[in-house]
């Protein structure tokens, strides 16, 4: 039965200056979902690069075994040959071109050098049929969601006869319903003898569908756990990648909560090009003083399309509604109006929409409020750096110091980064949207203590979440949003995982 | 020995900009060979501030235009037209320089403020604003100027070119010494500057270059210092536009360190989104940037003109690729976000010494463009390797730029983990 497809044996591999992995074991059997845990910047992506020849074979010490051959890749290609196929978090499609092509891109069915494009079509339909897809092969890839792109490109590593597939956070861009059925097909496709190895952050999802987990910690590979033996449990995995347990997953915490700060009226914004579509309608939210108010929704709901038009109009068109702050209406029209009225928007796109990833630490904290440091236009640099220091520390940052770029640092301490700019803004009201995504055990129970002290000194908080025991965890409310409307509005003494989810796919008419 | 190896690893860490300095040297190291010691003669180094000044001008706007991620084809352009303007004002209209100075800066600024608009509000990408700019104002230069030349321009413009401040000692002396003076006081204001920064890092637990390296650098900067005044001195003194040089660096190094605009202009070409979701009015820095860029485009062509004493109508072609290969030579990064003032500055050094150490050695205008083409490719591929070998370990430019994946450096993982031991290894 326990065949093994893959051994990975003594993988060490080092970066100028830093050993990324040390004498790493990865034992996976044929036929088996092997999940890899650890917190970010373990050396999971690392060893995944290893795998698949994106560092070849002379750049790491160490020997992979696959299908009892030794294995001396010097690119993916190499890699790609023997039927290892690595699909990244950031998925690699061509947005213009069709399904199809992008199937076939770099691989194309051809005669002589001319695209066969009936056979491509003919033969991409089929790929699409197994992993559960009727799209029409000919649609461009930018008009379906990020949930059927990501099965897009398992038909893709499908068409290269795939026997060891690789998905490095498969679900991180996908809502529940498209992570449930890409677990499902990953399950599928074992039925049909395809070996995965899976890169996850959600232990949820780990125990549907591992049938090993090996975790990795600090580039070092702890142990691996087998369902078979009964080892597969969320608290022996989370002790495993922080080395220690999690008492609790969330901060306890006794919510004072005061008067309204925020009130959102009757607020309803187009979508930018299709402007028959409202994002967003006819909503109505508050959220009191020491409150921390969640908003839940699956995909598409219009949870980030409400803050962020609510924050300076930076999304949608002929936005409509009125927004009120301690009973006096605000002007929030652009996104200087928004900060001076005291409202901050974390974004749940840090990479892309929260930092200056080639600056550091100080810089991007002072970025949002420059006007504090600052007299008559000139910084002052020194009081910048007190202020920044302040940050690494009540926010513990871990960086060498605040001049440290942030494209270097973690996930989590990258969020601390997003989240003391926001903080030294010095608003009443803070939306965080996902503020967890992409962090790890430990660093989401720090970003959920900082939560609860923002609230306890008084803020107001707004928390956008695709994680409901996330949302469940730390709120003292919930509101619900579906296709654009507030459908539910639940106080976290009434709320579970089912009222929630019945609330999120309401339809309203 | 570790303090050896720690200003290695130092230097290794900022190949760029050690590189870059080093490459100065050496280029006027082999100039001054081949030259059999032309280049460094008192008379030639005068020339040389002076024949670069327009462009290390226009290199200070450029890198700044460059850094919030734009580009600006039009400055050549624009320099030639507001030399036309000057030559019309000034010889037509016999308007005195005072005024006429200030009215060219003024046009340079409307210039820029036209070209800002289509940028920062139509959101033209500025590749085109800019170069249908570098056709409409050499087309206007062309009308302005009648397609002839308007020559002569009274002295106190021509000085703005060729002037030199006045000589205290009354020409008694071997050495220029009001230049020595200067000379002497820039160079204490920059180690005494350097010292202080130095101490201020210290205090707010900054990490710092290594002593050994600072002190060669500053050291070597101070040397540099003091052979240029030495040289300056023992010719005619200090060129007047070496003084509106000086000021301009000083005045825009610090805008963009220490001020709010520069530090927008910083964040807005790192990452444009997020300074906008930050609440940074970007279309307002890109304008002005433009503006600004005009003001000193139109300074550059005063410069220009009043060192050749007349107003061309083929004036400051060919001063936008100077101007962007001085910056792109000097550090600034193609994405933008990346770049600084003094090292634009050292960009148009290498490419001034270039020019006129093969003027000397009597090579054409060909070979000239050849060797000029292939240093700024090299500089910039070596930047480009440079950040893909040591981006490996962390979330470079580039791999931002490319949306690669890239694995942040174990140092940052969980260092709470590593007290606890590892004992619960499943046997």
């Amino acid at each position: 039965m326990n065949v093994p497809i893959l051994q990975m044996r003594g993988i060490t591999k080092t970066f100028p200056g830093v050993k990324a992995l040390q004498d790493v074991t990865l034992d996976v059997n044929r036929g088996e979902v092997h999940a890899i845990c650890g917190e970010n910047g373990a050396g999971k992506s690392t060893l995944m690069k290893v795998l698949s020849g994106v560092y070849a074979h002379n750049t790491f010490d160490g020997d992979i075994l696959f299908e009892n051959e030794p294995c001396e890749f010097s690119s993916i290609t190499d890699s790609e040959k023997r039927g290892i196929v690595i699909i990244h978090q950031e998925l690699a499609l061509s947005p213009y071109l069709s399904i199809a092509e992008n199937i076939y891109l770099g691989n194309e069915l051809a005669n002589n050098g001319w695209v066969d494009w009936r056979k491509t079509n003919l033969e991409a339909a089929k790929l699409l049929a197994r992993v559960g897809l009727s799209e029409n092969p000919v649609t461009p890839i930018q008009h379906i969601s990020v949930g059927k792109q990501q099965l897009v490109e398992i038909a893709k590593a499908l068409s290269k006869e795939v026997k060891l597939l690789i998905l490095d956070e498969p679900t991180a861009a996908l809502n529940d319903e498209d992570s449930d059925h890409l677990l499902d097909l990953i399950l599928h496709l074992k039925g049909q003898g395809v070996t995965s190895i899976i890169i996850s952050h959600k232990l949820n999802e780990i125990r549907k569908v591992a049938d090993a987990v090996t975790i990795i910690r600090d580039g070092k590979s702890i142990e691996t756990l087998r369902l078979d033996q009964g080892q597969i449990t969320q608290e022996r995995i989370i002790r495993g990648m922080v080395g220690r347990d999690l008492e609790s997953l969330y901060p306890d915490r006794t919510p004072t909560i005061g008067e309204e700060v925020l009130r959102i009226e009757d607020w309803t914004v187009q979508h930018p090009q299709d402007h028959s579509r409202m994002v967003v309608n006819n909503a109505n939210l508050n959220v009191r003083k020491g409150e921390v108010v969640g908003l839940a929704g699956l995909m598409g709901a219009g949870r980030t399309e409400l803050a962020m038009s609510v924050f300076g109009r930076t999304y949608g068109r002929a936005v409509s509604g009125k927004v009120y702050k301690y009973g006096k209406e605000i002007n929030t029209s652009t996104v200087s109006d928004a900060i001076d009225n005291g409202i901050a928007y974390a974004t749940e796109d840090r990479k892309h929409y929260g930092l200056n990833l080639i600056e550091d630490i100080k810089r991007n904290i002072s970025m949002a409020s420059l006007g504090k440091l600052a007299k008559r236009g000139w910084v002052d640099g020194n009081k910048e750096t007190t202020v920044a220091n302040q940050y690494r520390k009540s926010m513990n940052i871990k960086a060498p110091s605040v001049a440290a770029i942030t494209g270097k640092l973690s996930g989590g301490n990258q969020q601390k980064v997003v989240l003391s700019k926001w903080m030294f803004s010095d608003p009443d009201v803070l939306i965080l949207d996902e503020p967890t995504r992409g962090i790890d055990v430990g660093a989401k129970f720090e970003i959920y203590t900082i939560i609860a002290q923002l609230a306890a000194a008084g803020k107001a908080v707004i928390v956008i979440s695709s994680e409901l025991p996330e949302l469940l965890g730390i709120c003292d409310r919930i509101y619900t949003l579906s296709a654009g409307h507030i459908t539910g509005e639940v106080p976290i003494a009434e709320a579970t995982q089912e009222t929630l989810m019945h609330y999120m796919t309401k339809e309203k008419e | 020995m570790s303090a050896l190896r720690e200003s290695l690893g130092f230097l290794t860490s900022r190949l760029r900009q050690v590189g870059i300095f080093v490459a100065l040297i050496l280029i006027v190291i082999l100039f001054q060979v081949l030259t059999n010691g032309i280049l460094l003669e008192p008379q030639n180094v005068t020339n040389l501030v002076v024949q670069n000044s327009y462009i290390l001008i226009l290199a200070i706007g450029m890198v700044m235009v460059i850094i919030a991620g734009h580009i600006d084809l039009s400055v050549g352009s624009i320099a030639g037209f507001i030399g036309a303007v000057a030559g019309v004002m000034i010889v037509h209209w016999g308007w005195a320089w005072w005024l006429a100075i200030p009215a060219c800066l003024l046009v340079g600024a409307l210039v820029g403020a036209w070209q800002g608009y289509w940028i920062a509000y139509v959101g033209i990408p500025a590749f085109i604003v800019t170069l249908a700019g570098m056709l409409i104002f050499r087309g206007l230069t062309l009308i302005t100027l009648k397609n002839q030349q308007i020559t002569p321009f009274p002295s106190e413009l021509r000085a703005l070119g060729g002037g030199f401040l006045p000589d205290i000692s009354g020409g008694t002396s071997v050495l220029e010494w009001l230049t020595v003076i200067l000379g002497v006081g820039g160079t204490a204001a920059i180690l005494f500057q350097a010292l202080k920064e130095r101490r201020v890092r210290r205090k707010f637990n900054l990490e710092n270059e290594p002593m050994a390296w600072f002190a060669v650098k500053n050291g070597f900067i101070a040397v540099l210092m003091l052979i240029i005044t030495f040289l300056l001195a023992s010719y005619r003194g200090t060129p007047i536009v070496l003084i509106v040089l000086a000021v301009l660096v000083i005045l825009y190094s610090a805008l963009m360190n220490n001020s709010i605009f520069g530090r927008h202009t910083y964040a807005i070409g790192g990452n444009l989104h997020a300074a906008e979701l930050s609440g940074i009015k970007t279309k307002k820095v890109t304008f002005r940037l433009f503006v600004n860029m005009g003001v000193l485009a139109a300074l550059a062509g005063l410069v220009f003109t009043a060192r050749l004493n007349s107003a061309q109508p083929a004036g400051g072609t060919g001063f936008e690729l100077d101007s962007i290969a001085a910056a792109f030579i000097g550090g600034a990064a193609v994405q933008g976000g990346i770049g600084t003032v003094a090292g634009a500055m050292i960009g148009g050094l290498i490419m001034g010494v270039l020019n006129n150490g093969m003027s000397i050695l009597g090579l054409g205008t060909d070979y000239q463009q050849l060797i000029k083409g292939l240093v700024l490719l090299l500089a910039v591929g070596f930047d480009i390797f440079n950040k893909n070998r040591t981006g490996a370990g962390g979330g470079s430019g580039m791999a931002r730029r490319f949306k690669w994946k890239t694995t942040p450096p174990a140092t940052e993982a969980a260092p709470a983990a590593k007290a606890e031991p590892v004992g619960v290894d499943a046997k």
